[in-house]
């Protein structure tokens, strides 16, 4: 199957990944080989045949609505790259 | 027999008849660790003060008759086990830092019976690999033949093993991350039945695959170590609330009448020549011990791997979003805005291999397509589902390769990841479906490499392929050879 540089692009923007030129046209020729590969399942008829999301047969997993301890604030933000207070902090959002 | 040689209940022995202690017995670890290491890389972190700390406290629980099976056991995890306080990096760049808040289940489960941690273990990036080749911590060499790979993604927690550097790990497998690992390593993995292992603090991969399991020297520690992390937990809703049974109660070494399923689609021409002769060898063991075997179909196996890389893809790159650079993590330094440090950060922290696999994902998920692959990939899973319940209802457990071919060449498929996922053919078919396998050494190829034999069980009937390696077990010595390092 083929997948154009500027396919892999589009697919980049959405996964939110910055590839170099090198990277994408790697990724190109390998994508559109596994995508090609998977073109089998298409020979397959799978008409009336449900989706399978789950591997266990399985309702809801209700369970009482009771508050719970929680790691807290310290705990929470011990890994953040960057706080203030008890806040992550970002780069500036709007301009 | 030297103490890092020792099973769990091998060792569990001596620690009851005071022969050893545990600090001994970790020493002998930590020790045996630094003198192999350069030439496996098993480990991403050592935990020695930690593990010498559990040893004293074991020691003393020990002493005051309060031991069980796995008190003072030195044992080492796959670094995708959140354990709190200890870095835990999922053989990423993302997560070189990340020292997480919380421990996962199965952990927290083996620290209150006393174990030992010697440390964390080496793995595939995200636990998205069939080498160990992409982990960010360096590639894992297999302790029988370092020039080869040792399998992926519970690369290192196999070669651990092997290596004799803990006395059993645990991994996780999503498409065969246990199995073709311990295969290539000579020990015994068990992928347990979706639901049966509590999957909370274990990094996700592909949330609707992963399942957590042992890696050990033998079947009986698989079944300790199994019956240790078992069971419903309220954290997991999607863990399955039925009773965990006593494993080991059912190793009764006996497979008379056992009826065991030939799938024609696993007896390939392809397969290596070696590799057969071991499966041949022990249909024949298993003919002996009273078994009898059946002829059967899994028609849908060679759509497996094809359903497996849309479906896992798609959750990966689902599952992967949450590496932004915010929270924890990798953060890259000069970004414009939020959006430049998201992609930066994640295009920064993130290899090759998982770049691609979220590539993938997002593609089968992306609009125009989701339908033709994704949708289209769940409804064979159903098919898949559906041929080993069918299967099921005449045998009671099915034997197979784990792999097609012995332990390959560092390198050898780095660069053609299609060929690499293939190596996963006879694997992935059972994370699909949802059930249970494990792998038990069965022989070695001409050149010395370890060939694992695979046994595939009913739904939550651990027991039966437990007690049909166990059989196994008792009648062969694959599993009592030992690499030489």
């Amino acid at each position: 199957m083929d997948i154009s540089v500027a396919d892999v692009e589009h697919v980049a923007r959405l996964a939110r990944l910055e590839l170099s030129e090198a990277e994408k046209s790697l990724f190109a020729g390998q994508m559109g080989a596994i995508l090609g590969y998977v073109e089998k399942l298409k020979g397959l008829n799978t008409e009336g045949i449900l989706p399978t999301s789950h591997a266990v047969p399985m309702e809801n997993a209700f369970r009482e609505d009771v508050a719970c301890p929680s790691i807290g604030v310290e705990k929470a933000l011990a890994n953040a790259p960057d706080r203030a207070d008890s806040f992550y902090r970002v780069p500036k959002v709007i301009e | 027999m030297d103490i890092v040689d020792q099973s769990i209940h091998e060792l569990h022995r001596s620690l009851k008849a005071g022969e050893v202690s545990s600090v001994e017995a970790t020493r002998a670890m930590l020790a045996r660790i630094e003198a192999v290491e350069p030439q496996i890389g098993s480990f991403i972190t050592v935990t020695a003060g930690q593990a010498l700390a559990d040893a004293e406290a074991a020691d003393r629980r020990i002493a005051a008759g309060r031991m069980d099976v796995l008190t003072g056991i030195p044992l080492a995890l796959k670094d995708i086990f959140l354990t709190e306080g200890i870095r835990t990096t999922c053989g990423s760049r993302i997560l070189s830092n990340f020292v997480p808040p919380y421990s996962a289940t199965s952990w927290e489960k083996l620290k209150q019976r006393g174990v030992v941690l010697l440390g964390k273990l080496n793995q595939d990036e995200f636990a998205m690999g069939s080498s160990n080749e992409s982990s960010a911590f360096g590639t894992v060499r297999n302790p029988w033949d370092t020039t080869r790979i040792p399998g992926g993604s519970s690369g290192g927690s196999a070669a651990a093993v092997a290596a004799r550097q803990a006395t059993a790990t645990l991994g996780t497998d999503t498409g065969g991350s246990i199995r073709q690992p311990a295969s290539h390593c000579g020990c015994v993995g068990l992928k347990p039945t979706y639901g049966r292992v509590s999957r909370y603090g274990v990094i996700a991969y592909a949330s609707s695959l992963d399942q957590v399991g042992p890696l050990t020297r033998d079947v009986t520690d698989s079944a300790i170590l199994l019956g240790a992390v078992a069971g419903y937990d309220p954290k997991d809703s999607t863990s399955v609330n039925t009773p965990v049974p006593d494993y080991t109660a059912v190793l009764t070494g006996t497979v008379k009448g056992l009826r065991i399923g030939l799938p024609r689609e696993y007896f390939i021409a392809g397969l290596d020549p070696d590799v057969q002769k071991a499966m041949d060898a022990a249909i024949e063991t298993y003919r002996q011990l009273g078994a009898e075997f059946v002829d059967i179909s899994l028609p849908h196996t060679d759509y497996a791997v094809a359903t497996y890389y849309l479906i896992a893809t798609a959750e990966a790159s689902s599952n992967l979003a949450r590496y932004d650079g915010v929270r924890f993590g990798h953060r890259a330094e000069e970004a414009s805005g939020l959006l430049d440090m998201y992609t930066k950060s994640r295009s920064q922290g993130f290899g090759a291999e998982v770049k691609r696999r979220i590539m993938l994902g997002t593609y089968a998920l992306s609009s125009g397509y989701y339908d033709a692959y994704y949708v289209k990939a769940q409804k064979v899973r159903t098919l898949i589902m559906q041929d080993f319940m069918r299967a099921f209802e005449g045998v009671d457990v099915i034997l197979t390769p784990v792999a097609p071919t012995p332990a390959f060449r560092i390198g050898e498929k780095a660069d053609d990841p299609l060929q690499m996922y293939l190596s996963d053919i006879f694997t992935i078919p059972v994370n699909l479906a949802g059930t249970c396998a494990l792998s038990v050494p069965a022989g070695f190829s001409s050149d010395g490499l370890p060939i694992g034999l695979q046994l595939i069980g009913k739904p939550f009937c651990e027991e039966t392929i437990l007690r049909a390696a166990h059989a196994f077990e008792q009648v062969t010595e694959w599993h009592t050879r030992k690499a030489v390092i």
